[in-house]
Parts: C-alpha cells; sequence; structure tokens
C-alpha cells in the first residue's frame, strides 16, 4: 500500500499541474451555468489535445494505457486548480470497449475520446425510467439500415451531440430485457427532433429530449449484437455509477473549497451549524476522493463490471447532496434573495444526483438483492 | 499510487479474522467463558500482536500503522473481548519516547478520553481512566508530565473495578491523588509532533475497529434478515429493510476506504498532515457506525432491544470507540480549527 505517487505519476502530476495553471479556462461550476455546457466541448478537447484526457484507456483509440489511478491525479489536480472536472465520458467508453466489434471500435472510439466527435446516451424514456427494459422506441430493419421511432429523455448533451448512444427494441416478439439492441445513431438528420428541457436550477443546455420519427442507421452501426442491448446498458450504468469514471470527485472537492475560502475570511460570521456543515462536507469530500482511489487501484486486478457501482452511486450521490447542503447553508440569505446565487444552483442540482444514472432507491434495491443477498421482494 | 494491501497484508487480514471469528464471542453468554477468554488473549499475544509498535532493527516500529489497522477490524468484527489497542498505542508511547514498553501497559487518558492525561507534580489530581486495560489485577497507565514545551513519560498505577458501557473492553479509573511512577529508562522526551502521531495511530485503530463492527454487525443482521420470517416471508425481502441494510452496506465501505489513508499516513506523512487524516476518517466513522449499528438493532426488531442479543455488544463498542480519541463532533470541530480558522468561540 502507498498513496504516494510514483515517479512517473509524480513527473505526470507536475507536468499536468503547470499545464492547467496556464490552461484553466476560469468556466462558471458545472451544474450551476449554461456557459459551463455551452463550452465544455472546447475543455474536452484541449485536456485531449495537451495529452491529459483518456488517460487509463488504450493508446489505439487515442488514449494513454496508463494505470486507473492515473485518473485520480487528474481529478485532483483539476479541483486544486479550481478547474472544471474532466467531461464524464468513462461509460460509454467502456461499453463500447466492452461489446462492440473491432470494426466499432475503430470508427467510434477514437473520436468520442478526442471530444471531436461529441456523443450523447438514449437510454431512458417518458414511460420507461427505473424501469428501463419496458421501453418503447424500435429499430426496424429496413434493407441495410434501422429505422427508429421513439422519444428518448434525459439526453444529456443531446443538442451538441453527433452520435447518440441509443438503446431501442429490435425484436418485440421476446421478453422484454431480451430484445433490445444498441446501436450507434447519426444525430444529423431529419428524422431527429430536439426538445430542451429546464432543470429546477435553471440550466437549459445539460438534459434534453430526443424525438427520433422514422430516423435511420446503418445496420454496421449495431453496437455488439442483436439482442444484446440490455447487457450492454447494464455495463454502461453500472460505470456510469463510479465517481471514479465521471471525475465529479474534483467538481465536489472545488465546492468545498470554496466554501472553506469563504467561512475563513471571517469565521465569527458563521453560526456554528454552518461551519460544521462546511466540516463535514469536507470528510465527505475526502471520505470519496479516497474511495476512488481504492476502486481504481483495485483495478489494477482486473476490471469489474459488477453491481459495486451502485455502492460507489450512492456514497458519491450522499457526497454531492451533503456539499449542496452546505453551500446552501453558508449563503444564508443572499440563497433566497438572489435566485441567480451559485450556491442555490449547486443546491438544486444536487437533488437531481439521487435520480439521475438509477435512483437512490433502485442502487439499494441493487445492493441488497445482488450483494447483500437479501431474498427478491 | 496503489491502495490495495500487499500479499503479506492480505494474509495477515485472513488469519486475523479467523482467530478472532474462532475465539470471539459468538453469544453474549459467551462474554463470561474465561477459559475462552483467556485462550484469545493468549492467541493475540502468542501472534505478536501487541508488539507490532515495538521498536525494530531500524529504531522504527516493527510493523506499519496499516498492519495495525488490519487486527483493530478484525478484532472489531468479532467484537473480541481482547485487549489490543490499549497495549499497542502504550508501546508507541513509549517507543517513541525511547523507553521499552512495561509489560501490560496501557495509556491513561484524561475524563473526555480524548487525550492522555498530563500530570504536573508528584501526584495526579483528577481521575485518570485506563482504556482497554486488562479486567483484573494491578496495571501500568502511562501519563505525561510537562517538561519545557516537551513531555516526559511516567506511569501510575491503576487498580479499581471496570464498569465500561463496552462489554468487551474495560475502562478502569485511577481517582485523583495517585503517586507519580517514573519510567526510567526513557532517552528521549515526547514532542508535540510525536502526540500527533502518536493520536494519529489512536483515530486510527479506534476507526478500524469501528469499521470491523460494521462489517461483523451488517453480516450478522443480514443472515437475521434471511432467516427471520414474518407474513409468511423472510423479512430481509421486504423494501423498507433490505434499504436499511444497503445503506449500511455503503456506510461500511465508505469507511473502510477513509480508514485506509491514515493507517498509512501514520508512518509515511508529517504529523499534523497524518493527523489530520485521522480526524477525517473517525469523523466518518464514528458517524458511519453509529448509524448502522443502531439499524442492526432495529432490523433484529424487539429482540435486538434484549441483553441476549448480541447486537448491543457492538453498539456498546462502536460507543466507546467512537468516543476514545475523539468522536465525531470533536473531529469537526478540530476541522473548523485547522481548515476554517475559528481559533475562538469554539463552542
Amino acid at each position: 500500500m502507498d498513496f504516494r505517487d510514483s515517479p512517473e505519476e509524480a513527473e505526470f502530476r507536475k507536468r499536468l499541474r503547470a499545464w492547467v495553471a496556464e490552461n484553466n479556462p476560469g468556466l462558471p461550476v458545472s451544474s450551476t451555468d449554461d456557459e459551463y455546457w455551452a463550452r465544455q466541448a472546447e475543455w474536452h478537447t484541449a485536456l485531449y489535445d495537451a495529452g491529459f484526457f483518456g488517460l487509463s484507456w488504450p493508446s489505439r483509440y487515442g488514449g494513454h494505457d496508463l494505470p486507473p489511478v492515473f485518473e485520480v491525479i487528474l481529478d485532483e489536480e483539476l479541483a486544486a486548480a479550481g478547474a472544471p472536472p474532466r467531461p464524464s465520458l468513462g461509460y460509454l467508453v467502456q461499453g463500447i470497449a466492452t461489446h462492440a466489434s473491432d470494426a466499432v471500435k475503430d470508427r467510434f472510439l477514437p473520436g468520442l475520446i478526442s471530444g471531436r466527435e461529441r456523443w450523447c446516451q438514449g437510454f431512458s424514456e417518458p414511460d420507461a425510467g427505473s424501469d428501463l427494459a419496458s421501453l418503447r422506441t424500435t429499430a426496424t430493419l429496413d434493407g441495410n439500415e434501422y429505422v427508429i421511432n421513439g422519444h428518448k429523455i434525459w439526453t444529456s448533451y443531446s443538442d451538441v451531440a453527433d452520435w447518440c448512444f441509443l438503446l431501442a427494441r429490435t425484436d418485440p416478439g421476446v421478453p422484454k430485457h431480451k430484445g433490445l439492441s444498441a446501436f450507434a445513431v447519426p444525430m444529423h438528420q431529419p428524422g431527429v427532433e430536439q426538445r430542451p428541457l429546464r432543470m429546477i436550477n435553471g440550466i437549459t443546455k445539460e438534459f434534453g429530449q430526443v424525438l427520433f420519427d422514422g430516423a435511420r442507421v446503418p445496420a454496421k452501426n449495431m453496437i455488439g449484437e442483436p439482442g444484446e442491448g440490455w447487457r450492454i446498458a447494464m455495463t454502461i450504468v453500472s460505470h456510469e455509477r463510479e465517481p471514479g469514471e465521471v471525475g465529479y470527485v474534483a467538481r465536489y472537492a472545488k465546492t468545498v473549497k470554496d466554501l472553506e475560502k469563504a467561512v475563513r475570511t471571517d469565521p465569527g460570521a458563521f453560526r456554528r451549524d454552518q461551519r460544521e456543515g462546511v466540516a463535514w462536507a469536507y470528510v465527505q469530500a475526502e471520505m470519496l476522493r479516497l474511495h476512488v482511489r481504492r476502486r481504481l487501484s483495485e483495478r489494477l486486478d482486473g476490471l469489474d463490471h459488477g453491481p459495486g457501482g451502485s455502492i460507489d452511486k450512492l456514497l458519491m450521490t450522499w457526497v454531492e447532496q451533503t456539499v449542496g447542503t452546505a453551500a446552501l447553508s453558508v449563503a444564508g440569505s443572499d440563497a433566497v434573495i438572489d435566485g441567480d446565487v451559485v450556491a442555490l444552483k449547486i443546491y438544486l442540482y444536487s437533488r437531481a444526483q439521487s435520480v439521475m444514472g438509477g435512483t437512490s432507491q433502485i442502487q439499494k434495491n441493487i445492493i441488497a438483492t445482488r450483494i447483500l443477498g437479501l431474498p427478491a421482494a | 499510487m496503489d491502495t490495495r494491501y500487499t500479499p503479506e497484508q492480505a494474509e495477515l487480514r485472513r488469519t486475523a479474522h479467523q482467530l478472532a471469528r474462532e475465539l470471539g464471542p459468538r453469544t453474549v453468554a459467551d462474554l463470561d467463558d474465561g477459559k475462552r477468554t483467556r485462550r484469545l488473549s493468549e492467541a493475540v499475544r502468542d501472534a505478536g500482536w501487541l508488539e507490532l509498535r515495538h521498536e525494530g532493527a531500524d529504531g522504527g516500529p516493527l510493523a506499519s500503522g496499516v498492519e495495525a489497522a488490519i487486527i483493530a477490524e478484525a478484532l472489531g468484527t468479532a467484537v473480541a473481548d481482547v485487549s489490543f489497542a490499549g497495549p499497542v498505542l502504550a508501546a508507541e508511547l513509549a517507543r517513541r519516547a525511547g523507553a521499552s514498553p512495561i509489560d501490560g501497559a496501557v495509556v491513561g487518558f484524561s475524563p473526555d478520553l480524548v487525550d492522555v492525561a498530563v500530570v504536573s507534580g508528584p501526584a495526579t489530581t483528577a481521575s485518570i481512566y485506563a482504556v482497554d486495560c486488562a479486567a483484573e489485577g494491578t496495571a501500568a497507565a502511562y501519563i505525561l508530565v510537562p517538561e519545557g514545551d516537551d513531555y516526559r513519560l511516567a506511569h501510575v498505577q491503576v487498580d479499581g473495578a471496570s464498569n465500561s458501557a463496552d462489554l468487551t473492553r474495560p475502562i478502569r479509573r485511577l481517582p485523583g491523588g495517585a503517586p507519580l511512577l517514573p519510567v526510567p529508562d526513557q532517552s528521549r522526551l515526547l514532542t508535540r509532533a510525536d502526540l500527533d502521531s502518536w493520536a494519529t495511530l489512536g483515530l486510527t485503530l479506534t476507526s478500524a475497529d469501528l469499521v470491523g463492527l460494521m462489517r461483523g454487525v451488517l453480516d450478522l443482521t443480514v443472515a437475521y434478515a434471511c432467516e427471520r420470517r414474518q407474513y409468511g416471508v423472510p423479512i430481509g425481502s421486504f423494501q423498507a429493510v433490505q434499504h436499511l441494510l444497503a445503506e449500511a452496506r455503503c456506510l461500511m465501505e465508505g469507511a473502510f476506504s477513509v480508514t485506509l489513508y491514515p493507517s498509512w499516513a501514520v508512518d509515511e506523512l508529517a504529523p499534523d498532515e497524518a493527523r489530520g487524516a485521522g480526524r477525517v476518517a473517525k469523523a466518518y466513522c464514528a458517524r458511519a457506525a453509529r448509524a448502522v449499528c443502531e439499524t442492526a438493532v432495529q432490523v433484529h426488531g424487539g429482540m435486538g432491544n434484549t441483553w441476549d442479543c448480541i447486537v448491543h455488544v457492538y453498539l456498546r463498542r462502536a460507543l466507546l470507540s467512537s468516543r476514545w480519541f475523539g468522536d465525531d463532533g470533536e473531529q469537526l470541530q478540530q476541522l473548523q480549527r485547522t481548515r476554517l480558522g475559528m481559533t475562538h468561540g469554539l463552542s
């Protein structure tokens, strides 16, 4: 066991720190401002071009083949510099890398990792949220293309996406989990309609709805085999639930740092419960940072797509909501006098963490039955 | 950076868990089985675990904080009623003072159980508490005597009875007026930095004990939820019960992750930085363990509230491990001081 950087890690950290100091775009806290989402692509390509993105992914596709713990260093340095977190794409990369043919991997992974081609994830539907397998979007074979019809929702970055990682029903005649397939669907075509969503904190650029009305996708863009969609989706969501894969640790650490700074200017001006809330947010954020170090170290023994991500997701949710609550508390009356105060937006956004990527209740069901081995309800 | 146990540490962990499981109490009645407790304490002694922090050939401890935390967690998992952290923490103080440890010695604490007792003058003036010591006979408890900016090690003889809330580890009180006895062979004074490092080990071992308690009580409770039937089905099939246990599992995993860091840091980072890591771990573990043990009592229902159900043995031990070296409230207060610049008015 060694928490210290190896010589290679230390060298990397030094190089990264120097680069971030020069290239921090000074974006507003992600999750609070549309400007962040508008300029995220710029940040992604800047990180990638400097050699600081896709650290643990295969070099064949533009990654760097580094051990997973380098992702921790990236998150820590971004947080320390107050820079934006790395774009959250790891779960799509894992989904394609694990299940797709070499041809599909060669075609799509480089653009996904470099940020030159932008992606969204079309899983949830208005009537298929927690019960994802009941989704109704269809993909019907027509010659060497599939024709897509359906309605997707909570599709992050759909309005700027070039491709959608779409889950659709290809076989309505088999049980619901077995009739699904996954596709890389081009978003720039006539049968795709965008409908933005405005979230409770006012942001409009992160989440969207997409209507597919006769959109077409070449059959060769299928990811994995026909009927493999559910298995692929489970790989993706298991990683979408891992803080080490989505890089949120940097976002929480940055907020905690800002809160500590605010209190330090005049500690006596804050009530005991406000200060204690910030101290507890620090404890929680540190726990998650160390938990990610542990999880990414464990990956040196081999990658696991199992239910453990549900534990990580719940821990991450508690951290985000603890930090959000502390931000609201420290802001005091400002957060209600002025609806544009960042702390209010951080707090309101934090409420979504216990829903997105599978609700906390779904995570607890998974932990109870698949990790603790309790009998199914 | 690699937070995994080495193969040797993983093997130690297996051995420690096996020993604790075999010789620890399975029932409340087992706590009174003197033959078993003697075997347990001999096994811990024979394994050399009480000497982990004795001086090695290089002047440092024989084993790192990681090994010590592995044992503490294993003993917590089985609510093993044997002295471990008490003697190990005493040996840590003795080594830092360049003294050979007195056999069976523990550390004497001030009444808040947060700090080692500091005594000026020839005799104690307030009560001193010897935590995790032998239950009977006399025992030596180390205390500190100020000398300039540093401290000299001394000891007192403790012989009172224990009425600890923790049914597995005694706390014996020594009333004021006890004479200070010298520790003649010490070759160094203890500095603030020594005490920071020592406290980090205390925060680590109590946190690791709490992680073990969570692990052990959760295993018991999951097994009970699978076996106990109401409405014709196991209560573990009810979502309300499942969600409580799922939350408990998450808290245990987070507590384990956060405790690894100070267990390593105690020997590797600057003393104040390591102590900060220990405070974070302890704050998290104290809150988590309380929640997990309370869930365990709840899921055991009426039986969980009876003396003969072993779950309260876990809860009671968690109360002591939380309080010893400071609970979550204490750690958060100290973090406010170190991170938020609260130098006064901390009330």
